[in-house]
């Protein structure tokens, strides 16, 4: 166990503000690592004690024609001194290294905020490739609106290393340690950890942690020796409750939490996978951990991915299938199957814009009906859903307790958000969670018939294990009859095993726990959410409810069964909206159970919802103008004229 | 354990046969596969507890029903990628998959080839009748060009594919082929298939007596089959005829039939090595069809290489003997924490 006390920031001379959270973006060339200067600086933030929230955003292609808007790439991080649940509406501060992320991110800069570009890559031939006439950084609204630091990053990069004996092309690629190097001055971070990063990935490369080393301090230094920069801000250690915490994605802590449940329920984890994004990380992740007794099997495709799991199921592992939307419905027959047989089993996907292929990279959550419906046949199967990064680690516990108690295939749906976003993650002791029981049935020596469909008083059969004597028996994808599970065609066998079935996945709500509301237990207006809105939505009821209107949230985490009580929470409000990223599954499924006329807010721009968009949308539900545009406020159409129409990276 | 248990008594044929109606139609080839393969079952000395069937979809694939064993009736062409799983995580089971020329090559024909390529230890057993059965008779992709059926009634004008072909293509490291009638013969591949370590596919020559009536009759009747078919043994030459007096000689990368005498002796003829290392010559074999040549039956291929399965697993061990136990406490708290009072 290593654990790092928080570092002290190295000492500035220059003014320091002290400010209560900020949100940053670093955007550039899919070629100019600004997800690596993402997560250096979400690192250095978190092991500095505030709470963080990330998104990354990053194009399909690996890399797009340089300099262009299709290759832009983009980090956001909010960092923060109190508990924070999104990565921020509006930035603070943005850092454009070429004028195609300057075109496809300032509008979500706010008025008044730090805009730091390397100037060096604004030359006629980049501001034509983004569609500008003329350089924007010579624009006088750019100059009044913002706060605009032309800083020659390429320049100073290549002066600073031209004794390194490195080639240009090497040189210039730590230039974004250059403006991490910065950015730490402005906000008062400390290198070390970055630094100790380098040493660590490149310790077989000295001159690669040489030349970043110097790129990173030049930045730090230019931030402190030139008279552009007036002050630096310091934000406090957040105030989080005590422990050990790491910095932790969705995928990492998913498949962390799988793991976990595998060794709760004491069972070997079987992962079959096809490559899709953004799921793929969790292959990647569970492959590392052989000597855990974790089997991944990188499959033909994606219905040989889920087959296998199955196969496994039926040898008694713990199995899994791991995929996004067009994988999932590659798989739908099998998970067909696997609920005809009764056998349990993680169908995971990582949600992404849609339909069809989609946008490959960015978020959505509009699998919902794909989720409860996608199959032929009446084929009910429980569906879960994961609201944040370190949420994952439980949510994987809570789907195979599930999946194995009730025999049953279940669907846990996360996203791109999720997935790839990162916060910082309470790390629990493993050794006091609670297990997760799994019994099988035992030998038969005496002769007398096996009977594997016969069921426990919450209607789930047993799970017999090949290998085990005397409980030789078949099992399929027709129909079989209740009790002996022989194939069985007779028309009311059919109508009772449909019944069944579709019974024990509503006992399901007998196992889960009560749906809990955050604000007043009754009122004007409930905010009912699911998956990654949950930060969003949980900031925005907290904003107006210290506003004084009567708003609450309740963020729902099985989607289905519906937990018990939330029929009577629903009626506990004069009305209920429904924000989601999608066309409104969510409320389809709430209207049709309750006969409720809930409201929707609805978006499927393969973007997160800014918390602005959620207090407007509650202000209008209750009849009340809205206070204020997300991140833009007062930009202006001048503004608006060297931003691109909507196609941010960020 | 202080005293010996008395050894159970031998298994036979009957204790393999299932509770359950066989519900294939009367004169179906399929009857003979299942009564050989109860006949194997018991002399492979593998208790009935770690055998699994796992089938597709089919006439076929109701296989799995019939048999006093695990099994499992999954669905179309699903079937080698469920067993790679089962297997994948059960080493001690053995497993079977039982699949048709419809199910395996053409909705399966993805998992079929990748399970060869991988050589997961799974015996394969393709019941060939070159027709679409259960579905009640469209062309399947071994029917010949120009087969006419209620979807191709001007004649199929999809080439077929060669079962073993494909096999061999993967570079299947036991490829087989027998014929439902021929019963002894059938009986010895299929043991033969229980004792390989791999992937062993056996393609079974299967009369469908309802929609495909005698599509292999050249092959199994008792007057053409000596001329027509040719057994392959390992180390012999390649000798047929009712009479033994021809035989296959390669001319040059082309093989050819000839008349053993008048100066062309067994010597001559190409040898059956079903232990070559390149898959050369089990390819050219199967390129053997009816009518120009008689065609192979028997093994053609037997070689050893590492398994999936078996790879998998030592990957596992070989981790845990060199890493310990993976302890998640210790790999929670790794890399970069931080502590709040």
């Amino acid at each position: 166990m290593s654990t790092t006390t928080a570092p002290e920031a190295p000492v500035t001379h220059k003014e320091v503000q002290h400010i209560p959270s900020a949100t940053i973006r670093f955007a550039g060339d899919s070629g100019d690592g600004m997800q690596l200067t993402g997560e250096q600086f979400t690192r250095t933030s978190a092991l500095l004690g505030n709470d963080v929230s990330t998104f990354p955003d990053y194009p399909a292609e690996i890399r797009a024609p340089i300099g262009t808007l299709a290759g832009v790439s983009g980090f956001q991080v909010h960092f923060s001194s109190t508990d924070i649940f999104t990565p921020g509406d509006s930035l603070d501060a943005l850092v454009v290294m070429n004028p195609a992320a300057l075109k496809t991110n300032l509008t979500d800069l706010r008025k008044g905020g730090i805009l730091i570009a390397n100037v060096d890559n604004f030359e006629k031939r980049d501001n034509e490739m983004a569609g500008y006439e003329g350089n924007p950084l010579d624009s006088e609204v750019l100059e009044h609106t913002y706060q605009l630091f032309k800083v020659p990053m390429t320049k100073i990069v290549r002066e600073s290393l031209k004794d390194t004996g490195m080639s240009q092309k090497e040189i210039d690629r730590c230039k974004n340690f250059f403006a991490l190097g910065l950015v730490y001055w402005l906000y008062g971070r400390d290198m070390d950890a970055t630094i100790r990063f380098l040493q660590q990935k490149f310790a077989t490369k000295p001159e690669i942690i040489e030349a970043n080393t110097k790129a990173l301090r030049a930045g730090w230094n230019y931030g402190e020796t030139t008279d552009a920069f007036a002050s630096t801000f310091q934000i406090d250690k957040a105030k989080l409750p005590a422990g050990t915490y790491k910095n932790i994605s969705g995928n990492v802590a998913l498949a962390y939490g799988l793991m976990t449940a595998a060794k709760l329920s004491n069972k070997d984890l079987f992962l079959g996978s096809y490559p899709i994004t953004p799921a793929s990380d969790i292959l990647h992740e569970l492959s590392k951990f052989k000597n855990y007794g974790v089997r991944t099997f990188q499959a033909e495709d994606e219905i040989a991915a889920i087959c296998s799991a199955i196969g496994a199921a039926y040898g008694g592992h713990m199995s899994i299938t791991t995929s996004s939307g067009p994988g999932i419905a590659l798989k739908g027959e099998a998970i067909g199957l696997a609920l005809m047989l009764e056998l349990p089993l993680l169908i995971i996907n990582i949600q992404r814009g849609g339909p069809s292929t989609g946008l490959p990279t960015k978020t959505e959550q509009a699998d919902l009906f794909q989720a409860i419906c996608g199959r032929n046949g009446e084929a009910p199967v429980p569906v879960v859903a994961c609201r944040s990064p370190a949420d994952c680690f439980d949510v994987a516990q809570e789907a195979w307790r599930i999946a194995a108690r009730f025999m049953t295939p279940v669907l846990l749906l996360s996203d791109g958000y999720i997935a790839n976003g990162s916060e910082p993650w309470l790390i629990p002791d493993v050794t006091t969670l609670p297990k997760i029981e799994i019994k099988h049935p035992g030998p038969i020596e005496n002769g007398e018939k096996f009977l594997p469909y016969k069921r426990d008083e919450l209607l789930a059969r047993p799970w017999a294990l090949p290998g085990t004597k005397g409980l030789m028996h078949r099992i399929g994808g027709l129909e079989k009859q209740d009790v002996t599970g022989n194939v069985n065609y007779e028309p009311a066998n059919h109508q009772h095993m449909v019944n069944t079935r579709a019974k024990k996945v509503e006992n399901v709500a007998l196992e889960i726990p009560l749906q809990e509301v955050e604000g007043p237990a009754n009122g004007d207006l409930l905010v009912l959410s699911w998956g990654g809105t949950y930060g969003a939505c949980k900031t925005a009821v907290e904003a107006c409810l210290e506003q004084g209107l009567s708003v609450a949230h309740c963020h729902l985490r099985w989607m289905n069964p519906f937990p018990r009580n939330l029929e009577k929470i629903l009626r506990s409000y004069k009305k209920v909206l429904i924000p989601e990223l999608n066309l409104g599954q969510l409320r389809m499924f709430i209207r049709a159970k309750y006969l409720i006329d809930a409201q929707g807010l609805n978006k499927v721009q393969g973007k997160p919802f800014a918390v602005q968009e959620v207090i407007n949308e509650i202000r209008k539900q209750l009849g009340l103008s809205s206070n204020g545009q997300p991140g833009r406020e007062g930009t202006g159409a001048a503004v608006a004229a060297l931003a691109g129409a909507g196609d941010s990276a960020g | 354990m202080s005293t010996a248990t008395p050894a159970p008594a031998p298994l036979t044929a009957a204790d393999f046969a299932s509770d359950q109606d066989v519900r294939w139609c009367p004169g179906c080839g399929d009857y003979s596969i299942l009564a050989q393969m109860k006949k194997v079952m018991p002399q492979l000395g593998i208790p009935r507890e770690n055998i699994v069937f796992v089938s597709g979809i089919g006439c076929s694939s109701r296989f799995p029903y019939y048999m006093n064993t695990y099994g499992m009736h999954s669905i179309h062409g699903r079937a080698p990628a469920i067993a790679t799983g089962l297997k994948s995580v059960r080493p001690d089971l053995q497993v079977w998959v039982i699949t048709g020329d419809g199910d395996g090559l053409s909705i399966g024909g993805n998992h079929f080839i990748h399970t060869i390529r991988r050589n997961v230890d799974l015996r394969v057993i393709m019941f060939n009748n070159r027709i679409y059965g259960l579905t009640k008779g469209q062309y399947s992709p071994t029917s010949p060009l120009g087969k006419v059926t209620k979807s191709s009634p001007l004649g199929a004008i999809d080439n077929p594919l060669n079962p073993l072909s494909v096999a061999i293509g993967c570079e299947a490291t036991f490829v087989a082929r027998s014929i439902d009638v021929n019963i002894k013969h059938l009986g010895e591949v299929l043991k033969r298939a229980a004792e390989h370590k791999g992937t062993a596919f056996v393609e079974i020559y299967q009369n469908c007596n309802i929609f495909n009536d005698g599509a292999w009759e050249y092959a199994s009747a008792k007057a053409t089959k000596a001329d027509t078919t040719i057994e392959l043994e390992h180390g012999k030459p390649l000798i047929f005829g009712k009479n033994k007096d021809k035989g296959i000689r390669l001319n040059g990368t082309e093989p050819e039939i000839v008349e053993l005498g008048k100066g062309i002796n067994p010597d001559d003829l190409l040898f059956h090595d079903e232990k070559s290392p390149e898959p050369t010559l089990a390819y050219l074999l199967s390129r053997m069809r009816h009518p120009e040549f008689p065609e192979p039956i028997g093994v053609f291929r037997d070689v050893v290489a590492p398994q999936y399965d078996v790879e998998l697993n030592r990957q596992i061990e070989s981790a845990r003997a060199k890493k310990g136990e993976g302890d998640l406490n210790a790999l929670f708290n790794s890399g970069e924490t931080w502590t709040v009072a």
